[in-house]
């Protein structure tokens, strides 16, 4: 079990959404992945399905409209997962908050795990989110290993019972 | 065989920003194509309401990451013509300096961009490796990388001084020769041009007809370039619009990335020209009246519609983005085309959504 929770904190793969976004953060997030800053290197993979991915990247703030969206995407992950909400619209909903189609920032609708201000943020600031984002990824890891193996046996045992 | 209802987005992987699609496509040739927009609308024209004119600045900015500068610069212009006010001709130079700067930048990420759709993805790091280097240009001169915040209702923020208009020349210098050293891998390669000539045409007569923008129209055979307008400092820069005949993806292609080396050349331009003097002038007075002010952006032509009656804050903006313009035409080259090419032809009119929706 050791392996497989090592490994999830050595390569964590993350999915990026737009959640309304003015593209500042967006590019600072794509920039994260290429040559200059090259998060590649640290294991990190940008993958397009929410099923692969342990980090949730956000960037924007949440409308009435792309909630549902966000709310979807977080829900098909796996657990152990977390959540970074990238630039000020995405703490608190940034110059926007005020804008009759915005809801607020992303914690409204899901949790959150790190916070990364600025707008838009330096791919620097970004990588830091997400390294303390794989620090709160090792604990809600351990939880979701703790007597692993005991629930498989009650589930094997359970299905040859019926 | 019956017709399959595909959708496309709001998080696709080529995307970076949330547009859907939904794609009705018969073996594997799309038929038709239903765009469904408002994943990123906030609703900043009402914002206006709330916040005074130099606050919107602020606003307009945050319309597009990409193209902020442009945004800001548009805005400023229109309050300006409201105003009266007359910009010092080197604000008027460094305006210029800064817009091209974003050019640059925004159409090497689209570059990048397209060749990650179509599956190069080596050549995707390549262009954003370039990039890098005028986005450091961006954070030296305007303290930072992406939204720069140098326009300013009368003038300009800040200077740029002898010293960095130096690094900046040499900088863009080793640029341009990377840039030049792609050249071959991205319009003469032949995997490259099976993915792009001759998918997505459109004609002179229609891009013209749907109202396309910017190099998606000129690739088209149409040339219409605002900055020939001569707003800022364009009208005493040497320069014509590059266009192209054939209206296909790798016209636009060579569009864009001819405009990146052009851009490369009015920046030099500007600093041959560019005199000493006073960064702005002084507003006085509130905006009154009504005035459309447009600026070609690295997407095309944005439109601002602004409207004051002598009140600290404006009754209307009105902003009519690029990407809105081109949507029709987009919706256009989609049927009869294949599945595998949608995302090309999506990025090839280089979507900004978050301009299209605000």
């Amino acid at each position: 079990m050791s392996l497989i929770s090592k490994s999830r904190v050595k390569s964590p793969w993350l999915i990026h959404f737009d959640c309304g976004s003015c593209n500042g953060c967006d590019i600072e997030v794509l920039a994260c992945l290429t040559p200059v800053y090259d998060i590649e290197r640290f294991g990190i993979i940008n993958v397009g399905n929410p099923k692969h991915a342990d980090i949730l990247v956000v960037t924007g703030t949440v409308n009435h409209r792309n909630k549902k969206a966000l709310k979807n995407i977080y829900d098909q992950m796996p657990e152990p997962k977390v959540v970074v909400a990238i630039g000020a619209c995405g703490t608190s909903g940034g110059v926007f908050r005020e804008a009759y189609n915005v809801v607020g920032g992303v914690d409204k609708v899901i949790p959150v795990d790190a916070y990364v201000s600025g707008c838009a943020p330096k791919p620097e600031a970004i990588i830091d989110g997400v390294v303390i984002a794989l620090g709160k990824l090792a604990e809600k890891g351990k939880k979701v290993d703790q007597g692993i193996f005991e629930r498989l046996e009650k589930t094997q045992s359970a299905i040859k019972a019926r | 065989m019956a017709k399959t209802v595909l959708p496309f987005g709001p998080q696709h992987p080529v995307l970076p920003e949330p547009l859907h699609l939904t794609l009705a496509i018969e073996d594997e040739i799309v038929k038709e194509a239903i765009p469904k927009l408002g994943y990123v609308h906030r609703g900043l024209e009402k914002l206006a309401e709330i916040r005074d004119h130099n606050q919107m600045i602020y606003i307009v900015e945050r319309v597009c990451g990409i193209c902020s500068c442009m945004h800001a610069l548009c805005y400023c212009q229109g309050i300006e013509a409201l105003m009266g006010l007359e910009v010092p001709e080197r604000a008027r130079y460094l305006r210029t300096i800064w817009s091209e700067m974003h050019r640059i930048h925004s159409h090497l990420l689209w570059l990048g961009l397209f060749a990650d759709a179509f599956g190069f993805e080596s050549l995707f790091m390549q262009f954003w490796r370039i990039r890098e280097r005028v986005m450091d240009l961006q954070e030296e001169t305007a303290g930072n990388r992406v939204i720069l915040s140098v326009n300013q209702v009368g003038g300009v923020r800040r200077d740029i001084t002898a010293e960095s208009a130096q690094w900046i020349l040499e900088t863009l210098k080793l640029a341009e020769k990377e840039l030049l050293q792609l050249k071959s891998t991205i319009l003469d390669d032949t995997t490259v041009k099976l993915r792009t000539v001759g998918k997505g045409v459109l004609t002179k007569e229609k891009a013209y007809e749907l109202g396309a923008a910017g190099p998606t129209l000129r690739a088209s055979g149409v040339a219409q370039d605002m900055r020939q307008t001569g707003y800022a400092a364009y009208s005493e820069l040497d320069f014509a619009p590059i266009v192209e005949t054939d209206g296909d993806c790798y016209a636009r292609t060579v569009v864009r990335f001819k405009e990146a080396l052009q851009a490369i050349d009015l920046i030099r331009q500007c600093f041959a020209k560019i005199p000493q003097g006073e960064l702005s002038v002084k507003p006085k007075g509130l905006p009154t009246g009504e005035v459309v002010s447009r600026v070609e952006q690295p997407r095309g032509e944005v439109l601002y519609y602004l409207r004051g009656s002598g009140k600290k804050f404006l009754e209307r903006v009105r902003i009519r983005t690029p990407t809105f313009a081109n949507i029709p035409p987009l919706l256009d080259m989609l049927p009869g085309c294949d599945l595998a090419d949608v995302p090309v032809l999506i990025l090839t009119i280089d979507p900004c959504i978050s301009c299209t929706e605000r």
